[in-house]
C-alpha cells in the first residue's frame, strides 16, 4: 500500500466536529481527492451554514463562507468570473434541502460548472437537533418529539432523485459513509465529479449520507448500525445520473 | 504499519470496528483533549490495508511509506 | 469629444457601471428597474463580463457576494420589495468586507406597494439596509447624468472601504430619458485585483479566506472599525448641492426627483421675491449634516422637507441638525403619485405668504 498522509488542506489541529461525526470524514475525503487531482491551490471551498461551517477553522485551503442556503448562488458568482477554479459547495441538509432549495435547484438547472457536496445527516446539528427536511418518518428530534409525522411535516426529501430529473446536471450520486466500501465509492464519486468540473462538463452533485451521534443520541458506532437499518433503506446509495456512463 | 496521531483522535472507534485483522483496540491513555485513542495490539499482523485510516473522521491515522520501498 | 447619448436613467446606470469596471451582474426582474438587467444581459458579455438572471433577489445578491469575493466589480439592482429580499446578502457583504454596488430604483411602499415611482426607501437605505447595525454609503443622483457619474465611481468607494455602496434613485429618474455624457472605459488588469480577493489571478500564493462570521472579540473590533469608517465618511465623502442659500430665509431640503421638482418651485418663488434656497443631499449617508447645522438661523425662518413619500422620512435627520431653531414643514406625495412643481409651490407659498401676511 502506498503512503497515506494527512492532507495539507486540513488544519494541524483537531476538527470542531463531535467524536464520530462523518462531516469530518467527508471533509477529509474531499481534501484527499483534491490532493490526488493536484488541485490544492486551485480549489475553492464554499462553506455553508450549520455544522459544516466548522470547516472555517479546519479547512486549510481557500474558502468563502456564505449565508445559509446560498452556497450554490455564491458559487455561481465565483465560477462565472473565475471559471478556472475548482469550486465546490459543501452543504448540510437544512442548508441545502430547506432554506436553500431554490438555490440548489436553480444552480443545478442552469448547469453551473461546479460541484455541490451534500452532507445528509437528517438533522439540524448546530442548532441542537431539530427536524430537517430529510429527517426520517418517525425519527425523534427536538421539534418532532413524538417522531416525524408525515401528516403535518411531509416526507424526507430525496435530493439526488429530485436533481436527477433535471436536464442539465451531469453526475448525480449518493454514497453512505458508514462503511469502507461506501467511503471508497464516495472517494471515486467525488473524484469523478471534480474531474468532470475541471473538464468543463457542468453541474455535479454528490450526496453523502452522514450521521449525528450527538443529536441522534447514540454512540458513533450505534449510528453506523442505525444508518444500515434506517437511513440507507430510504436514501438508497447509487449513481442517479451520469451523462458520461455510456461515453 | 500504521501511525496513529493521538492528538487528533476523538475515540469514535471506527478504526477498531473495521480493522480486518482485529489488531486495534482502545488504549488506556488519553490525549490532551481527554480522548482515549486506539493502540495496535499486534503490529506484525498489520497488512497496511489502510481501512482504519480511510474510516477515520479525524485524519488521525497515517500509513507511512514502506521502508526501502 | 465626449460620448453623448440620449438614454434612460436606468440605461445610463448600466452603461456607466460597465465603463466603471463592472464585470458581473445578477438580478431578478422587478419594475421599475428592468432596463438595468436587460441592458447588461447583452452589454456585459461584450466586454468579457458575466450576466446571470437569478432565481430570486436572495440568490442574486449572493451571486454578487461570490463574484465580489473574487475581486470582480459586481452589481445588482432591484426596487423596494427586492431590496428587502437582498437585505440578508447586503448585511453579509458588510460583514465579510466585500465591495459591491447595489442599485435601488424605488417605488411606492410598503409591501408590494405600487410599481410607480416613490422615494419610499430612505429609512431602509440610510438606517437599516439589513440586520446587525451596519451602513452602506448611499448615493442619490437627481439626473441620468449624475447617476452615470456616481455609478462610474461607486466601486472606487466600495473597494476603498471594502463595503457595499447603495445607489438610491426613484423609478421616475430611472425611466425618463435625458442626454448623458458617458465617461471613458476604465482599464482594469488582473494584477490590480485586490490582494485579499480569492482569485488566484492576482498572483496570491497564500491561503485566502473570506467569512461573515467571527469570534466575539474580533467581531467587536470590526464593529468598532466600521464605526470609525462611518465617521470618516462624514469628514471626507459628503456630497451636497447648495442652491441659492446666501440670503435664504427659507430652505428646502430635498434629494433625487424631489430636488428637481422643488427647484422649479424655488425659481418661481424667487421671481416673486421669496428668499428661498435648497440643500440637496447627494450622499444620503453620510448625510450632509453641516450644511443644515451651519445655516444662519438668525435669517432662516423655516425648513421644508420635500420628498416623494408620505410621511417624510428624511425629517428626523433634518431635525437633528436644526435643533428647534426654526420650524420644519414637510410636503410630499406618495403611493406612486408624482410630485409636481405646482404642488410644491403651493405647499411652500401657503406657509411663506401666510407668515408674511
Amino acid at each position: 500500500m502506498a503512503e497515506y498522509k494527512r492532507s495539507q488542506l486540513l488544519a494541524d489541529s483537531p476538527s470542531g466536529y463531535c467524536p464520530g461525526c462523518l462531516h469530518g470524514l467527508a471533509t477529509k475525503l474531499i481534501a484527499e481527492v483534491i490532493d490526488e487531482l493536484g488541485q490544492a491551490d486551485n480549489s475553492l471551498n464554499v462553506i455553508s451554514v450549520g455544522c459544516s461551517a466548522l470547516n472555517i477553522l479546519y479547512w486549510g485551503g481557500d474558502f468563502l463562507s456564505v449565508a445559509h442556503g446560498r452556497a450554490p448562488a455564491a458559487a455561481t458568482g465565483i465560477k462565472r468570473v473565475n471559471p478556472e477554479r475548482l469550486v465546490f459547495a459543501y452543504q448540510g441538509d437544512g442548508d441545502l434541502a430547506a432554506i436553500g432549495l431554490a438555490e440548489i435547484m436553480s444552480a443545478a438547472n442552469r448547469g453551473e460548472n461546479f460541484t455541490v457536496i451534500f452532507a445528509n445527516n437528517q438533522t439540524y446539528g448546530m442548532t441542537g437537533g431539530q427536524m430537517a427536511p430529510t429527517t426520517l418518518i418517525g425519527q425523534k428530534t427536538t421539534t418532532t418529539v413524538y417522531g416525524r409525522d408525515p401528516a403535518t411535516t411531509g416526507y424526507p426529501l430525496k435530493m439526488c432523485e429530485l436533481i436527477s430529473t433535471l436536464e442539465a446536471p451531469r453526475f448525480v450520486a449518493r454514497y453512505a459513509l458508514n462503511s469502507p466500501k461506501g467511503v471508497s465509492d464516495a472517494r471515486k464519486g467525488i473524484k469523478k465529479a471534480f474531474q468532470m468540473q475541471l473538464d468543463g462538463k457542468g453541474f455535479t452533485f454528490i450526496e453523502l449520507l452522514t450521521n449525528c451521534p450527538t443529536n441522534w443520541k447514540m454512540t458513533p458506532l450505534q449510528t453506523f448500525d442505525y444508518m444500515n437499518s434506517n437511513t440507507i433503506p430510504y436514501f438508497k446509495p447509487g449513481v442517479y445520473k451520469d451523462t458520461e456512463a455510456n461515453g | 504499519m500504521i501511525k496513529i496521531n493521538a492528538k487528533y483522535c476523538k475515540s469514535c472507534g471506527y478504526c477498531i470496528r473495521f480493522c480486518p485483522k482485529k489488531i486495534l483496540e482502545m488504549g488506556t491513555e488519553r490525549n490532551r483533549r481527554g480522548h482515549f485513542y486506539p493502540v495496535v495490539t499486534d503490529p506484525d499482523k498489520c497488512i497496511s490495508c489502510g481501512i482504519c485510516a480511510s474510516m477515520c473522521p479525524d485524519a488521525a491515522i497515517e500509513l507511512p511509506a514502506k521502508e526501502g520501498a | 469629444m465626449g460620448d453623448k447619448r440620449f438614454m434612460k436613467g436606468n440605461e445610463a446606470i448600466a452603461e456607466a457601471a460597465v465603463r466603471g469596471g463592472c464585470r458581473f451582474f445578477a438580478g431578478y426582474p422587478i419594475t421599475p428597474q428592468n432596463e438595468i438587467p436587460e441592458y447588461l444581459s447583452w452589454r456585459l458579455p461584450e466586454v468579457g463580463g458575466a450576466f446571470v438572471q437569478g432565481e430570486s433577489e436572495v440568490a442574486s445578491i449572493n451571486m454578487v457576494y461570490g463574484a465580489a469575493a473574487m475581486g470582480t466589480r459586481a452589481l445588482t439592482s432591484s426596487s423596494g420589495p427586492g431590496i428587502s429580499l437582498k437585505a440578508e446578502g447586503i448585511s453579509y457583504l458588510a460583514a465579510a468586507a466585500l465591495p459591491a454596488v447595489i442599485v435601488n430604483i424605488s417605488r411606492g411602499g410598503p409591501g408590494l406597494g405600487s410599481i410607480q415611482p416613490a422615494q419610499s426607501d430612505y429609512l431602509q437605505a440610510t438606517k437599516a439596509l439589513g440586520h446587525g447595525g451596519f451602513h452602506a454609503m448611499v448615493l442619490a443622483p437627481n439626473s441620468a447624468q449624475e447617476a452615470a457619474d456616481l455609478v462610474y465611481d461607486a466601486w472606487e468607494y466600495a473597494e476603498r472601504d471594502r463595503n457595499p455602496v447603495l445607489v438610491l434613485m426613484d423609478g421616475c429618474l430611472g425611466n425618463i430619458m435625458e442626454e448623458v455624457e458617458l465617461p471613458p472605459m476604465k482599464e482594469l488588469h488582473d494584477e490590480d485585483l485586490p490582494e485579499w480577493s480569492l482569485t488566484r489571478r492576482n498572483g496570491r500564493d497564500w491561503q485566502g479566506n473570506i467569512t461573515p462570521i467571527y469570534t466575539e472579540l474580533i467581531l467587536e473590533g470590526l464593529n468598532a472599525m466600521a464605526g470609525e469608517m462611518y465617521k470618516a465618511w462624514e469628514e471626507d465623502d459628503v456630497k451636497v448641492e447648495e442652491f441659492m442659500l446666501d440670503d435664504a430665509e427659507y430652505v428646502v431640503v430635498a434629494y433625487g426627483i424631489a430636488s428637481r421638482v422643488s427647484k422649479e418651485a424655488i425659481l418661481k418663488l424667487r421671481e416673486e421675491g421669496v428668499k428661498i434656497g435648497m440643500i440637496r443631499p447627494i450622499t444620503l449617508f453620510p448625510f450632509p449634516k453641516k450644511s443644515i447645522r451651519n445655516l444662519d438661523f438668525t435669517k432662516v425662518k423655516g425648513i421644508f422637507d420635500i420628498e416623494m413619500t408620505v410621511p417624510a422620512q428624511m425629517r428626523e435627520d433634518i431635525e437633528l441638525q436644526v435643533m428647534d431653531r426654526c420650524p420644519i414643514y414637510e410636503y410630499g406625495r406618495s403611493g406612486g403619485c408624482l410630485l409636481d412643481d405646482d404642488g410644491v409651490y403651493d405647499a411652500i407659498a401657503e406657509i411663506v405668504k401666510g407668515e408674511d401676511a
